[in-house]
């Protein structure tokens, strides 16, 4: 079953293999520069510019890089890789390919994760297609020297991977942990060798960028963020699924393109984003303002926040890699928080206390997991005060 | 010759090693291999592979217990895993849930005694649009209903027996394409 319809998406209008054809013919560093010029950056969510890492990447000397794309897509609410990945792959492996031949790599990875294995022998067949079409292997499309490959790995059901240091780690068999940065990846990546890690999104925009060119990219959105992002749409709206929308777009004009207009807020960037009240829906997705990875789960006006904030919770104490004290023991807290919220038994004193505790996980913690978890809670505790204090009988 | 089964698998786990690249880093695909074939990670297992990457037991022993998706338990022939996470939430899988445990007569967390059925929550599956989801090992089943939990209980009963061997294959495929 399908909800979205992807048929007039760009991804659509550009042809796989025209923009990989483009962009062979060009040096890396114009490569990069053109990806410079479009302004790209990373559609994870964190809004790293794709050019500085493929830079960064491209400098250092050594013989051995590799590619990785982050399919990893575990953050709730997002579902726009599955959607790429199934009717867009070829133009993904396109960017793939792209990025190799910018960062000067032989060796490209998917790490795709363990609930998507259903996609798993799909992939390993368009990827031999393309082997057969000399689109992979050696020589790729008969440039000499140019060799690369993927192959596809499978996550094993934790969050934490899409974290690219933890991804690399689980790469190299270790348990999911996130590294301690610096060294980034682009210096000492998989297998102490530069990588760059990027989203599924961020590869498949390369191609389209290559063919329509940076300036059409550039000019859509804002200064700051450029292009245009796929949404992941779902929750209390009439229409569910994928979305192609310009960035800058207010969360208004978004609800009324989704037919969900009555929202009492949304959640904007999944779990680890930011719950937006109604009265900020004028506020625009963009990393400037309101940044997302592509996540919208729109709360109707009868749903309550405090269950909310609570499956949120329970998602980060069950997806905490445990590593640092912030994040592991915090999370528990918060959601102890929550709990007697419920029974309305939590003084106006401690509900500070724990919106300190939670401000303290954004700043000590190692990874974006444990810097991020908390604000789910606190933009909920800070904008539905109303609502949650003093309760009389459980909603439970 | 009589092959004994841990014979067995220990030739099975050297061949995976190798195919894999003799290093760390086939550790968690080889791992994945052999959740996938034997339903879980037994202890002996980990001793082979630690003896074959020469790296401590308790390496694997820490690796394995990372993952939510390798076990050390033996689970299922089926491994039944509902989202959990907000979108399915506000989409009814409370009832989901209530009606999968009556129909197999177990609680989240358990194996039917027979062995066909373990019941697992899930944190998002990534078919928000589409809840409540659920996935029976790697086969995607999305927009459940307490009333269709049976027909998808049905449907796995149906390959026990002489058909058994053939699960795998049928239980692993994209979902249904664009109407």
């Amino acid at each position: 079953m399908r909800t979205t319809d992807t048929s007039k998406m760009t991804f659509s209008r550009v042809s796989p293999g025209e923009g990989l054809k483009k962009a062979l013919k060009m040096t890396p560093e114009e490569i990069i520069d053109l990806i410079t010029a479009s302004g790209l950056k990373g559609r994870g969510g964190a809004g790293f510019p794709t050019d500085l890492k493929w830079k960064l990447a491209a400098a250092v000397k050594d013989d051995l890089k590799y590619v990785v794309c982050n399919a990893d897509e575990g953050e709730p609410g997002t579902f726009k890789d599955r959607v790429i990945l199934t009717d867009f792959a070829d133009l993904m492996f396109d960017g793939m390919t792209i990025g190799a031949r910018a960062i000067g790599a032989c060796k490209g990875i998917i790490y795709l994760r363990g609930e998507y294995a259903y996609l798993r022998s799909f992939l390993k067949g368009k990827l031999a297609e393309r082997r057969n079409d000399g689109l992979l292997g050696k020589n790729v499309l008969g440039i000499a020297g140019f060799d690369f490959d993927v192959e596809i790995r499978m996550g094993a059901g934790a969050y934490i991977c899409g974290e690219e240091t933890a991804l690399i780690e689980s790469l190299e068999g270790q348990r999911g942990e996130p590294r301690n940065r610096p060294p980034f990846p682009v210096n000492t990546g998989f297998m102490g060798h530069p990588t760059i890690v990027n989203n599924v999104e961020t590869f498949t925009w390369v191609p389209c960028i290559v063919t329509k060119g940076a300036k059409w990219f550039f000019d859509i959105g804002t200064e700051r963020s450029t292009g245009l992002k796929m949404f992941s749409v779902s929750g209390d709206c009439g229409k569910h699924g994928v979305f192609e929308f310009p960035m800058g777009i207010t969360i208004q004009e978004l609800l009324e393109k989704v037919d969900g207009t009555g929202a009492k807020a949304v959640q904007a960037g999944g779990a680890s984003g930011r719950c937006i009240p109604a009265c900020s829906f004028g506020r625009t997705i963009a990393f400037e303002d309101v940044p997302t990875g592509g996540s919208i789960i729109v709360i109707g006006p009868d749903r309550d926040m405090l269950k909310v904030a609570e499956n949120f919770m329970e998602f980060f104490l069950d997806e905490s890699c445990g590593q640092c004290t912030p994040c592991r023991e915090g999370n528990a807290k918060l959601l102890e928080g929550i709990k007697l919220l419920q029974q309305g038994r939590c003084s106006m004193k401690y509900l500070r206390e724990l919106c300190k505790l939670g401000e303290t996980m954004q700043l000590a913690s190692k990874c974006g997991l444990g810097q991020s978890s908390p604000n789910a809670f606190l933009s909920i505790v800070t904008k539905f005060k109303d609502e949650i204090m003093g309760r009389t009988e459980t909603a439970l | 010759m009589l092959v004994s089964e841990r014979e067995q698998l220990r030739a099975n786990i050297e061949r995976q090693v190798k195919e894999f690249g003799n290093d760390r880093s086939a550790l968690i695909p080889v791992l994945q291999d052999v959740q996938h074939k034997y339903g879980h990670v037994s202890e002996y297992v980990m001793q082979v592979v630690a003896d074959i990457l020469h790296i401590h037991p308790v390496e694997v022993y820490g690796v394995a217990s990372f993952y939510s998706f390798i076990g050390h338990k033996q689970k299922g022939r089926f491994i039944i895993r509902l989202c959990r996470t907000i979108s399915c939430d506000m989409q009814g899988k409370d009832r989901v849930a209530r009606q999968l445990e009556n129909d197999l007569g177990i609680q989240f967390g358990e194996t039917t005694p027979d062995g066909n059925f373990t019941l697992e929550w899930a944190n998002c599956l990534g078919m928000c649009d589409q809840g409540p989801a659920l996935l029976v090992n790697e086969r995607i089943y999305t927009k459940v209903t307490p009333e269709t939990v049976h027909d998808i209980l049905e449907e796995c009963r149906t390959l026990f027996g002489v058909y058994a061997l053939q699960e795998k294959e049928t239980l692993c495929e994209l979902p249904t394409p664009v109407k």
